[in-house]
């Protein structure tokens, strides 16, 4: 109990890394996301909940400008990291992603060997040096528990590891560009439980480092790993706050029905 | 009961008929090239161009021909994927906010696709006569080429767009360009882009009319571009056309030699779509 008022009080205190100011987003004809307005603590795990088709991932997909690329998308309002908006006009893309690591869904590893996977990104961005980026891969890929699994068979094309260890290298991948954000997008629902328990553990000790964001319909998940939830239903925001709160004592009626199980 | 058991077996019987004709044709086809083109099938078709009389029974190969029509259908790939890739991945990665414009890309190329090839050739020695070229290697190049981009495009286009939405998510979201997430694209797509280059290499070698106006014929290997080439199919349309007999059995062995190169090609290209759609599963 102690623990749980702690936990709350630190949410609120904390400092905010993305603020959502008045989001509205319109695919086509179909408005996606309506007014919304949150705020994401820094160096928390925050969930975003709800119903299949809700508009969670494309929530998520706002947050790093990757909405921008499909097709007739229209998003007004505004989206603040470190109390800048990535909306503004002159906003150069390329550094507002390098800024947050995605893990999809499914893992999607680079077509190449391990090692050039993890490189990717910085050598993209302009780290050429032989032993910086040895240094990188080997402190990457330890960071994801990966290292001892993988060190004997770096040049080794990424797409012969388990779906796991796909996923952990994605993980790995993203870390190597020094995000501040990690976005996950159900990124557990094609893994097997136990590389699930890892991921979520993985989640757990990295949010030391960085504010995550996570797009999960599955509740129990959310419940063992989040801080900061926040309920979208039908492409609004319909309550957020503290994962206990949220989950143990909803305030709103719809909230509540979700969290027992009768919207699907 | 009985009228139900005699559609099946009708209908079936029309089936396996139909596949015979089929498979049957092709046999035939194959069968009769080999069995008029083998007799006169020799080493010095293959290894030397016509000599004086070739085209009256006397010594000589299609050298030339060969040559000609793999440096035409070669220039032509290289030129047409030179051409295709940027369009594929623009159509795929650059306007994909504008869905009216990319299908009209789309329906653009699939209508090039229908066009006869021997529009290509009377459009090629249009601008062949503009530049004030004459019938010779390059303006077969460029005729065939026109002939292999709506192949290539098309080929490309299909195969980038089996690639997972995922993989570009994945590279844009380490902070990569656009041209630098279309780098790791092509080179998930390499099967691909090989199969499109054997479909395209495998039209052109075979294609007469787009190289009719337009690449000339010469007894000699072309040494540069500005010279006309031979090509395989118009080898064997003029000797087929000799009332020598000698002559004409030569025409089957040239079909011989094309059918061959061609079906190696398929054979190449069966095998890395296979390869492609596995390496995806």
């Amino acid at each position: 109990m102690y623990q749980e008022v702690l936990q709350t009080e630190s949410v609120a205190a904390k400092k905010t890394h993305i603020s959502v100011k008045g989001l509205n987003v319109q695919i086509g004809s179909q408005h996606i996301l309506k007014d919304i307005n949150i705020d994401i603590p820094d160096k928390k795990v925050t969930s975003i909940i709800g119903p299949s088709g809700c508009g969670k991932t494309t929530l998520l997909k706002t947050f790093n400008r990757l909405l921008d690329t499909s097709s007739d998308v229209k998003i007004t309002g505004k989206v603040l990291v470190d109390g800048e908006n990535i909306y503004d006009p002159g906003i150069e893309v390329t550094r507002i992603r390098k800024k947050m690591g995605l893990l999809s869904q499914r893992p999607c590893p680079l077509p190449m060997s391990i090692y050039d996977n993890v490189a990717y990104g910085p050598r993209i961005h302009g780290t050429r040096k032989k032993a910086v980026l040895d240094e990188l891969v080997e402190r990457q890929l330890r960071a994801t528990g990966l290292w001892e699994e993988v060190k004997d068979r770096l040049n080794a094309s990424a797409n012969r590891l388990s779906i796991g260890q796909q996923q952990r290298l994605c993980l790995a991948r993203g870390l190597a560009v020094s995000p501040e954000i990690i976005l996950g997008d159900e990124s557990t629902s094609a893994l097997d439980p136990v590389s699930t328990h890892i991921i979520e553990n993985l989640f757990i000790k990295l949010k030391e480092k960085y504010s995550i964001v996570l797009v999960t319909h599955i509740l129990r998940q959310a419940a063992r790993i989040s801080d900061y939830i926040i309920f979208v239903y039908m492409g609004k925001v319909i309550e957020a706050g503290p994962a206990e709160q949220v989950l143990q004592d909803p305030q709103e009626e719809l909230t509540k029905q979700y969290v027992k199980g009768y919207i699907t | 009961m009985k009228r139900r058991k005699f559609e099946e077996l009708f209908f079936k019987g029309l089936m396996l008929l139909a596949t015979i004709i089929i498979s049957g044709s092709l046999f035939l086809i194959v069968g009769t090239i080999f069995y008029k083109g083998a007799p006169y099938m020799n080493l010095d078709m293959i290894t030397k161009t016509p000599g004086g009389g070739f085209y009256i029974g006397k010594e000589g190969g299609i050298l030339n021909a060969i040559i000609g029509s793999l440096y035409i259908a070669g220039g032509a790939t290289v030129l047409g994927l030179a051409i295709s890739i940027p369009v594929a991945i623009f159509i795929n990665m650059y306007i994909n906010g504008k869905t009216f414009l990319v299908n009209t890309l789309r329906m653009a190329y699939d209508v090039l696709f229908g066009i006869p090839s021997i529009v290509y050739g009377a459009f090629g020695f249009l601008i062949m006569v503009c530049f004030g070229l004459r019938a010779s290697l390059l303006g077969g190049i460029i005729a065939v080429t026109l002939l292999v981009i709506p192949i290539l495009v098309r080929t490309l286009d299909e195969v980038i767009r089996t690639v997972p939405s995922e993989l570009g998510d994945a590279t844009l979201s380490l902070g990569a360009t656009r041209w630098e997430t279309a780098k790791v694209i092509l080179r998930q797509i390499r099967p691909g882009i090989f199969t499109a280059i054997l479909l395209s290499f495998g039209r052109a070698i075979g294609d007469v009319a787009s190289v009719l106006f337009t690449a000339g014929f010469s007894d000699n290997i072309p040494t540069s571009l500005h010279e006309p080439a031979a090509s395989l199919p118009l080898a064997i349309f003029f000797q087929l056309s000799s009332p020598v007999a000698e002559v004409q059995g030569r025409g089957y062995a040239s079909a011989l030699v094309l059918t061959v190169i061609v079906l190696i090609i398929t054979i190449l290209s069966e095998i890395c779509i296979r390869k492609f759609y596995k390496q995806k599963a």
